[in-house]
């Protein structure tokens, strides 16, 4: 077969793309150059094999009974885990509210701008962070963790409350006033069924994230089963690690089961 | 002409099973937020009488920073940046092959697919902390840990995220190329792959954007980055020197996440 019979699949490329793609390409091979040389890629590894370590991270904590009562410990902190989490969700989307009114563009009309911008600056910021300020503030304990995971929840919901807002049908709302219904009737008939499930559904998913956050807020201090799991950690305690990451992992997905067949439910 | 009110004309909107169920889920979630209230002792009256603490705490204590400690702040944010990208790109090469796998529109095999899902699934759920130290026990400390523990993290979202978007694309052109005689290969490199090229690269950048927020943890654990200057200057009490930290922090990623939100609108 001769080459002019091969049928080209893409089109031609004009100048300005050429040199688009060429400085593409220049940066991405700088930025990685750069980051391949600073990085420092040496390791610190323990004594005892990677075998043994997951030996006792994950066998011997379920075989030997001196681990089995440390179960119900971790457990109980993993409650206060999602205790934080859910306090702090419910907080979160009680102060969304407002938030999301102002932030949507047709509640909050020209100030929409404003509410948006606040709400991303929140999640711009890791959650860690948010526990380090709380820590310092109010000191160490879970009282930290539920502010530090409803200011940050805070972003995402009122986001995801802002758009379900902007989304509103206004037919109905419509309908009921030309049928003489007053305010109050709208909003609970025309605008209360179209946004309550998906407020429900879009806090249940922040709730989901929140456990997993909780868990890491732990480490600055802010209560619940991350303050065992860097001690234990610090120790090479790894049973006792071991029994943390089963209780956190068994915990996890069974609430996000839980959660998601909820979901699916309300929308 | 006046109508008559009578009770029979009046119209129900909603049935009377609906009411129960919105008394019933109510009552439950303000039930487990008692209950969540007396555990954590975080009343919503706690909350906010606490206000006046954090706008004191601001000013006294993380303010002014410490700017004398800019340099350290630096390095340890290349560091973290570092890290943020090589497990992102790991991410996409090692997600990349694994998508075709996970969607159901290129893997009619029940079982594979099943199974990746399954994985997929539970991966994603862990905390990544839990990612974290896992890794740091098994491979030692340092950075490395923190990439390998972000990089699978991060390849189970992308996996996730796209395997979506290939599920949605258009079948016309793979049928157009299947009926010219073309094979997997060219049906996956014609017909698929420009197609969500521009979805991955957005999902890589948003992936991006995820790491490196997540990336702040990995320090605690001794799997490097920013947050192993957080974790000393808490324990030493440096509040000007954490103001800095935080402030830089959210300045970086402020920064970054515009410029990929400006790529990504631009790409999708």
């Amino acid at each position: 077969m001769k080459n002019k019979d091969r049928i080209s699949l893409r089109s031609q490329r004009t100048l300005k793309q050429k040199t688009m793609i060429y400085l593409v390409v220049m940066s991405l091979t700088f930025l990685y150059a750069f980051s391949l040389w600073s990085q420092d890629f040496s390791i610190a590894s323990s004594q005892s094999s990677p075998g043994t370590i997951l030996y006792r991270l994950f066998v011997v904590p379920l075989i030997d009974p001196t681990y089995w009562p440390s179960f119900v410990e971790r457990g109980w902190q993993m409650i206060e885990t999602i205790a934080i989490a859910y306090a702090g969700g419910i907080a979160a989307s009680l102060f969304a509210l407002p938030v999301a009114i102002l932030a949507a563009r047709n509640s909050g009309g020209r100030a929409s701008y404003l509410g948006k911008l606040f709400l991303n600056a929140i999640r711009s910021i890791p959650e860690l962070l948010f526990g380090v300020f709380f820590v310092a503030a109010v000191g160490p304990g879970s009282f930290a963790g539920v502010l530090a995971i409803s200011v940050n929840s805070i972003g995402m919901i009122g986001k995801l409350y802002s758009e379900s807002i902007e989304s509103i049908d206004q037919a109905p709302i419509a309908a009921i006033k030309a049928s003489g219904g007053n305010d109050l009737q709208a909003f609970w008939y025309g605008i209360l069924p179209q946004i309550l499930p998906q407020f429900l559904s879009i806090s249940l998913f922040r709730f989901e994230i929140d456990v997993r956050a909780s868990t890491i807020l732990g480490l600055v201090g802010a209560g619940g089963i991350g303050v065992p799991l860097i001690l234990s950690q610090q120790q090479r305690h790894w049973e006792e690690v071991g029994v943390i990451l089963i209780i956190v992992i068994v915990f996890v997905v069974i609430i996000d089961k839980i959660s998601g067949k909820i979901r699916s439910n309300l929308v | 002409m006046k109508r008559k009110k009578t009770s029979s004309s009046k119209v129900r909107l909603f049935k009377p099973s609906f009411y129960i169920k919105l008394i019933g889920v109510s009552a439950g979630v303000l039930v487990l937020y008692y209950l969540a209230i007396r555990q954590t002792n975080a009343s919503l009256a706690r909350m906010l009488s606490a206000f006046p603490i954090f706008f004191r705490m601001l000013i006294e204590d993380f303010f002014p920073p410490d700017f004398g400690y800019f340099p350290t702040v630096v390095n340890q944010l290349i560091e973290t940046f570092n890290i943020a990208l090589i497990s992102t790109t790991l991410a996409a090469v090692l997600a990349f092959p694994l998508l075709f796998f996970s969607s159901s529109t290129l893997n009619r095999h029940p079982l594979s697919y099943g199974g990746m899902r399954v994985v997929l699934t539970i991966v994603r759920s862990i905390p990544n902390i839990i990612m974290v130290v896992l890794m740091v026990a098994v491979v030692g400390l340092g950075s490395v840990s923190g990439i390998l523990a972000l990089m699978i993290y991060s390849a189970a979202i992308l996996i996730k995220l796209t395997s979506e978007s290939v599920e949605s694309i258009d079948e016309r052109p793979i049928q157009a190329i299947k009926a010219m005689g073309g094979n997997t290969p060219q049906v996956i490199r014609y017909g698929v792959l420009p197609q969500i090229t521009p979805i991955y690269l957005s999902h890589i950048l948003y992936v991006l954007e995820i790491n490196l927020k997540a990336s702040v943890v990995l320090g605690f654990v001794g799997a490097g980055g920013i947050g192993q200057l957080i974790r000393r200057q808490m324990s030493l009490f440096r509040y000007d020197r954490l103001g800095l930290i935080i402030f830089v922090l959210f300045l970086a990623i402020s920064v970054i996440d515009y410029i990929s939100q400006t790529v990504r609108s631009r790409l999708a």
